[in-house]
C-alpha cells in the first residue's frame, strides 16, 4: 500500500492550519472592533466558505489561480510555477473553506473575554502585544484550540474543492479523500475500504484530542 | 499631589459634565448608579476619550483636547482598581503581581513583589490562582498589583460592592490601613453615603452626569447646599418652599413655616429634613408642628413613622428611638419638632 495519500493530506492540513489559525485570530480580533454594519458585512464574505459548496469555492479559487487568470498568469509569469495541479495548491482550497471555522469559533471566543482584563493590563502599563498574547490568547484559549482542531479535522478530509484545483495525481496530488473516489471509481473496493478505515481512524484520534481537551479544561476550571 | 478633571462627554442617555480638583485628599465620586462615575474613572484612567476637557494629574497634561493631548493609559500612571478586581484567571497571584512591574529591572521585581506580598498579608497564596480565593484577598492582590506599578494618583470604582455585608466592613478597615502609607491622591466611586463619610476626605456628588462642587463630607452631611447632594447624603423629607425672610420658610408641601440657622438664599427651593432630625417636641420651642401618624414600622433598632402633617400635603418619614416611641403610647397625632440647624435650604430640583 503507497501510503503517499496520507502523508499529502496530513502536510496540506498542517500547513494550512497553521496558515487559517493565524488569519482567523487576526481577522476576529480586529473585525470585533469595527463598527456594527461593516462588521456584519465582512462576517457574510469570510463565513459563505463555510456554506457555499466545496466545489463552487474551487470554481471561484480557479478564476483567479487559474494560469490563464490574473494571479495565475502573473505567477507563471514572475516566479514560473503554476499555481494550480501542485500538490500544495490544495493548501488554496482547504485554507479557503476551514478559516469560517476557526475565524468564527477564535471570534465567539474573544467575544465573551472580559474587556476589563485588558483595560487593567493598559492602565499597568502592559504593551497591546503583550496583553494579547499573554493575556487574551490563554484567557480564551478553550475556544481558539476547539477552533483549531476543527479546522485541522475539516482539512484532512476537504474533497470538493481539492480535486479541482489540485486535481488528482498518483503520487503528486492524491490525497486520502481524492484517492478514495479514484479506487472507487475504478472498482479498487478492497484497498478504497483501507483508505476508508484509515480515515476513519485519523478523525476518531482527533475527536479524542478534542474530548481530553476538554475535559482537561473543565478540571482546570474547578 | 494634585489631580484636575474637567471632562464633558456626550453619552446615549445622558452628558457626562464633571469638573473637579483634588489637592492630596482622599475624595469620594458619589452618585446613584448610572449616574456615570465609571465613566469619570475611564476617562482619567485613558479608557474612553472626553469629547472635550483637559485632565492634569500631577502638573501631567493627560488629556487635554484643545492640544490635542491624549495620552494612552499605558504612560498616564494612573491605578485602577476595578470593581470585579479583573485579575488576569490564567495567572497565579505571584504571575499577576510581577505584570505589574514589568518596566523595573529583572533582579529588583521579585524583591519588589515580595515586599508587596508581606505588606498585604497574601504570603503562602502566592501560587494561587485568583478563583481559589476569597473576595477579600482578591481584593488585597488586585491593590497590591495596583501599587506595584507606583501610580500617581488612585482610582477605586466601588471597591466594596462585590462583598457581602460582614466581609465588606473588614475589608474597608483592611483598605483604609492598607491605603494609609500611600502618598498619590485617591478618588473612590461610591453610592454609599457612609462608606465615602468613613474614608474619604471630601466628596463630590454626581448626578445625571453633572458634578456638582467639591465640599468636605462634614459639609454635605451638615449642609449639602443642593436637592441631589442631600438626596445622596440620605435625606429623605423635602419640601417645596417660599422664602419669608432670611431666616424663614414656608414650607409648602408640610404646610408649616420654619425657622432656619442657615441664612436663607434668593435661590432656595427646598428644605430636607432627615429623619433623625425631628424629635417629638415640648410645647414651646420653635420649628413645632402637629402630624397625624399614617403608618408605623417596626426596624431593626429604631421605629420609623410616616406622618401626615396637618396642612401639608406630604407625608413625613421620620425615625426615633424605640424607648421613645413606646413612651407615646400609640397616639394619633403627635407634636413634632425640628432644630433650626437641622432645617437645611437647598437649592435645585427634585
Amino acid at each position: 500500500m503507497d501510503w503517499f495519500p496520507l502523508l499529502n493530506s496530513l502536510r496540506i492540513a498542517a500547513i494550512s492550519s497553521v496558515i487559517v489559525f493565524f488569519l482567523g485570530i487576526f481577522a476576529a480580533y480586529y473585525i470585533a472592533k469595527l463598527p456594527r454594519a461593516v462588521k456584519g458585512a465582512l462576517d457574510i464574505v469570510l463565513t459563505l466558505p463555510l456554506v457555499l459548496p466545496p466545489t463552487v469555492v474551487g470554481y471561484l479559487l480557479l478564476l483567479v489561480l487559474g494560469p490563464r487568470r490574473v494571479i495565475g498568469a502573473w505567477a507563471l509569469e514572475a516566479l514560473g510555477t503554476k499555481l494550480v495541479m501542485q500538490w500544495w495548491s490544495a493548501v488554496f482550497a482547504v485554507a479557503v473553506v476551514t478559516f469560517p471555522l476557526m475565524y468564527r469559533t477564535a471570534r465567539g471566543a474573544f467575544e465573551s473575554f472580559d474587556a476589563t482584563l485588558s483595560d487593567a493590563g493598559r492602565t499597568l502599563g502592559l504593551s497591546n502585544v503583550w496583553i494579547f498574547w499573554h493575556i487574551r490568547m490563554p484567557v480564551c484559549r478553550q475556544g481558539i484550540l476547539a477552533g483549531a482542531v476543527l479546522s485541522f479535522a475539516r482539512a484532512l478530509g476537504e474533497y470538493g474543492a481539492t480535486s479541482m484545483i489540485a486535481g488528482y495525481t498518483p503520487g503528486k496530488t492524491a490525497t486520502i479523500s481524492t484517492e478514495v473516489y479514484q479506487l472507487w471509481r475504478t472498482g479498487e473496493d478492497a484497498l478504497a475500504l483501507r483508505w476508508v478505515l484509515v480515515n476513519i481512524a485519523i478523525s476518531a484520534a482527533v475527536l479524542l484530542a478534542v474530548n481530553l481537551l476538554e475535559k482537561k479544561e473543565g478540571r482546570g476550571k474547578k | 499631589m494634585s489631580l484636575s478633571v474637567h471632562i464633558y462627554k456626550e453619552l446615549d442617555d445622558f452628558t457626562l459634565n464633571v469638573r473637579f480638583d483634588t489637592d492630596g485628599d482622599m475624595m469620594a465620586l458619589l452618585g446613584a448608579s448610572g449616574c456615570g462615575k465609571s465613566m469619570t474613572l475611564k476617562c482619567i484612567a485613558g479608557l474612553e476619550e472626553p469629547d472635550r476637557g483637559k485632565i492634569v494629574l500631577n502638573g501631567r497634561v493627560l488629556f487635554d483636547s484643545e492640544q490635542r493631548i491624549n495620552k494612552s493609559p499605558q504612560v498616564r500612571r494612573v491605578g485602577y482598581l476595578f470593581q470585579n478586581y479583573a485579575l488576569f484567571p490564567n495567572m497565579t497571584v505571584r504571575q499577576n503581581l510581577y505584570a505589574a512591574v514589568r518596566r523595573l529591572p529583572k533582579e529588583r521585581r521579585t524583591a519588589a513583589v515580595d515586599e508587596k506580598l508581606r505588606a498585604f498579608r497574601l504570603e503562602g497564596l502566592d501560587g494561587l490562582y485568583p478563583r481559589q480565593l476569597s473576595g477579600g484577598q482578591q481584593q488585597r492582590v488586585a491593590l497590591a498589583r495596583v501599587l506595584l506599578n507606583e501610580p500617581e494618583c488612585l482610582l477605586l470604582d466601588e471597591p466594596f460592592s462585590a462583598l457581602d455585608s460582614y466581609l465588606k466592613w473588614q475589608t474597608e478597615l483592611e483598605l483604609g490601613e492598607l491605603l494609609r502609607p500611600y502618598e498619590g491622591d485617591v478618588v473612590l466611586v461610591s453610592h454609599d453615603r457612609d462608606e465615602a463619610y468613613r474614608l474619604c476626605d471630601t466628596v463630590c456628588v454626581l448626578s445625571d452626569g453633572k458634578s456638582e462642587d467639591k465640599a468636605t463630607v462634614r459639609d454635605l452631611m451638615a449642609a449639602p447646599g443642593t436637592v441631589s447632594a442631600a438626596l445622596i447624603s440620605g435625606c429623605k423629607n423635602f419640601s417645596r418652599v417660599r422664602r419669608v425672610d432670611a431666616t424663614h420658610v414656608k414650607c409648602l408641601n408640610w404646610g408649616v413655616t420654619l425657622e432656619t440657622s442657615q441664612e436663607v438664599s434668593s435661590v432656595c427651593t427646598y428644605a430636607g429634613v432627615r429623619a433623625h432630625s425631628f424629635h417629638i417636641a415640648k410645647s414651646g420651642e420653635p420649628n413645632r408642628f402637629d402630624a397625624r401618624v399614617v403608618r408605623v414600622i417596626d426596624d431593626t433598632f429604631s421605629t420609623i413613622l410616616m406622618l401626615a402633617p396637618e396642612g401639608g400635603d406630604s407625608l413625613l418619614r421620620v425615625e426615633l428611638s424605640k424607648e421613645e416611641w413606646a413612651a407615646l403610647r400609640e397616639p394619633e397625632l403627635v407634636l413634632l419638632g425640628v432644630a433650626p440647624e437641622n432645617v437645611m435650604t437647598l437649592s435645585g430640583e427634585l
